[in-house]
């Protein structure tokens, strides 16, 4: 192996270990930003021995017995120091052995709750939602702060330090690393889908800058939400948000056109939807009807998504169905961006003049004073009815509201479209 | 990016129809396909019957022929595969490093196509066919 291909290696069982270590070393010494420079000690000194000892057989147990014996220093330590605090008096050279034993044992047993704790801990609604989501790339993702400032497109040094905030918060507010239980694990549960699926959009319908789809950011996200739907395979929500992100997923290739421009759905070829999340994603959605319906709103989304996955063309798609999902929706999460998707259901189902009803309805939605969808379903349906002139007005303010390029470009095309009927109606 | 891990056990290109792996080996198998699906890197897997079952479709002159198997040829026979979704092909060979495999059991890694791995030419040809399609 030539030191490149080690280094590739390292970085390879890093991200395949990361949240493990990181999980098993928090429970241990009760603070996550210290669990996560144990872990880091441990990959630097990979980084400098492998080269030279060649990779071990079982990489991950190394990196964990390096990090464990670490741990165990830095415990001691502490324990020394408090012990003086305590007394001044000598005390007996205590027994190491034995506790390096219990210790080693305590790493050993169930991951999988470790790394429950360490999800909730790193969604804790403490935080502010950019960062959780900063903080769950890079401890459960293993991501370094570079990749996570490039698929945000924000500076490293401010990743770094809302890395850096969010763990001092954690300590400093004596968050314990633990999974909620009876009543506070909806609610906590909750904030964990939040931050899975803010991952996912900003690589989904990027907000900002000049690609529209960052795909590397949705990996993500799906990789983390099977990570939790593996951990929790009965929560209907949490399998809800899996297929949700699947099946949206399925039309990235479909999504735009080879120079980058967003192609929407009703316009996608459907052969270029992958059929493999696709199935993931209505297995999953089975699933939840076993369980007990789909009654949240992930799990709701996801079977409205499934209403587009199932039709083979745009004349097949249940529209009646997704209406009736998104009145359902509406009911579970009020929100005028849901009531805006109905409009569009219903105006696909019953016509263009009964969704305008409910959208004329939205107009003064305080919510939607700067949500560019709301002119662009607009202009979509006053260009359905005929109403061109008004439709290019409802173009044009959108594409002054959009901050995506691709989407702004696209908008203007269609003003420009419904500039030239308007002028052919005249 | 997504890489299949194509499972080449010893001596199935020759199994018999009923060959079937052992309980242990079973065993090893479904703790090693917990751990990718743990780790949230798994899409697909499926284990495939021996090969003395399958049929291979070729065309000789342009007509089509169909020959049952086994298939004397070969030396080596597809046990099942998986397919990943992991970000790097480094990774693909640190997860097929630690499957559960027999002596001389092979695993290979290959990396499945993505549209961004054709040229702009054809990736434009491709995305024209579907605009002449709608």
């Amino acid at each position: 192996m030539t030191g490149s291909d080690i280094h590739r290696t390292i970085e390879a069982v890093w991200r395949i270990e990361s949240a493990r270590l990181i999980a098993g070393l928090a429970r241990m010494v009760r603070d996550v930003g210290l669990a996560e420079e144990l872990a880091q000690d441990a990959l630097v000194a990979a980084l400098e021995r492998w080269p030279q000892s060649g990779v071990p057989d079982n990489p991950g147990a190394w990196l964990m017995t390096t990090a464990k014996h670490r741990a165990i220093d830095q415990l001691r330590r502490r324990k020394l120091i408090e012990r003086k605090h305590e007394s001044l008096i000598h005390e007996p050279e205590f027994e190491p052995t034995d506790e390096r034993l219990e210790l080693e044992a305590m790493l050993d047993e169930d991951i999988g709750d470790d790394l429950l704790r360490l999800i909730f801990t790193a969604c804790h609604p403490v935080l502010s939602a950019e960062a959780r989501a900063a903080l769950t790339l890079r401890l459960l993702g293993g991501l370094t702060t570079d990749e996570i400032a490039r698929a945000f497109l924000v500076p490293e040094p401010t990743v770094a330090q809302r890395i850096v905030r969010a763990k001092r918060t954690l300590t400093e507010k004596n968050i314990p690393y633990e999974v909620p239980r009876g009543e506070e694990r909806d609610e906590r549960l909750a904030s964990v889908l939040e931050v899975l699926y803010l991952i996912f959009n900003e690589g989904y319908a990027a907000t900002s800058g000049d690609d529209w789809i960052r795909p590397e950011l949705c990996n993500e996200a799906m990789r983390l939400g099977r990570v939790l739907a593996a951990l929790a395979p009965d929560e209907p929500e949490v399998l809800g948000l899996l297929a949700l992100m699947e099946i949206q997923a399925s039309r990235l290739n479909a999504r735009t056109t080879s120079s980058g421009e967003p192609i929407l759905l009703p316009n996608q070829d459907r052969s270029r939807w992958d059929p493999l999340l696709i199935r993931r994603g209505l297995t999953a959605l089975d699933r939840i009807e076993k369980l007990r319906g789909a009654s949240g709103p992930y799990a709701l989304q996801a079977a409205i998504a499934a209403c587009h996955a199932r039709a083979r063309t745009v004349d097949e798609t249940d529209w009646s169905r997704i209406a009736s999902l998104y009145a359902v929706l509406a009911t579970v999460m009020p929100s005028p961006i849901v009531e805006l998707n109905r409009a569009v259901a219903v105006a696909m189902a019953s016509g263009p003049a009964a969704g305008l009803a409910l959208i004329d309805a939205l107009a003064d939605e305080p919510q939607l004073r700067n949500y560019h969808l709301l002119p662009s379903v607009r202009g979509d349906l006053l260009s359905r009815l005929q109403r061109h002139d008004e439709a290019r007005h409802e173009f044009e303010r959108a594409a002054s509201m959009t901050r995506n390029t691709r989407e702004r470009q696209m908008l203007e095309r269609r003003a420009a479209a419904s500039a030239q009927a308007a002028r052919a109606q005249a | 990016m997504r890489f299949m891990m194509i499972m080449l056990p010893a001596g199935y290109a020759s199994a018999p129809a009923g060959k079937r792996p052992e309980l242990k080996a079973i065993e090893k198998m479904m703790d090693y396909n917990m751990s990718l699906q743990q780790a949230g890197v798994l899409l697909a897997m499926d284990g495939l019957h021996p090969a003395s079952t399958g049929a291979r479709v070729t065309t000789v002159n342009g007509k089509v022929k169909v020959t049952d198997g086994p298939f004397a040829e070969a030396k080596e026979a597809i046990g099942g595969y998986w397919v990943l979704d992991v970000g790097s092909r480094a990774e693909a060979i640190a997860w097929a490093s630690r499957c559960p495999l027999e002596p001389g059991d092979t695993i290979e890694v290959r990396q499945v196509f993505e549209m961004t791995d054709f040229s702009p030419d054809v990736q434009k040809a491709v995305a024209d066919m579907h605009s002449n399609c709608a």
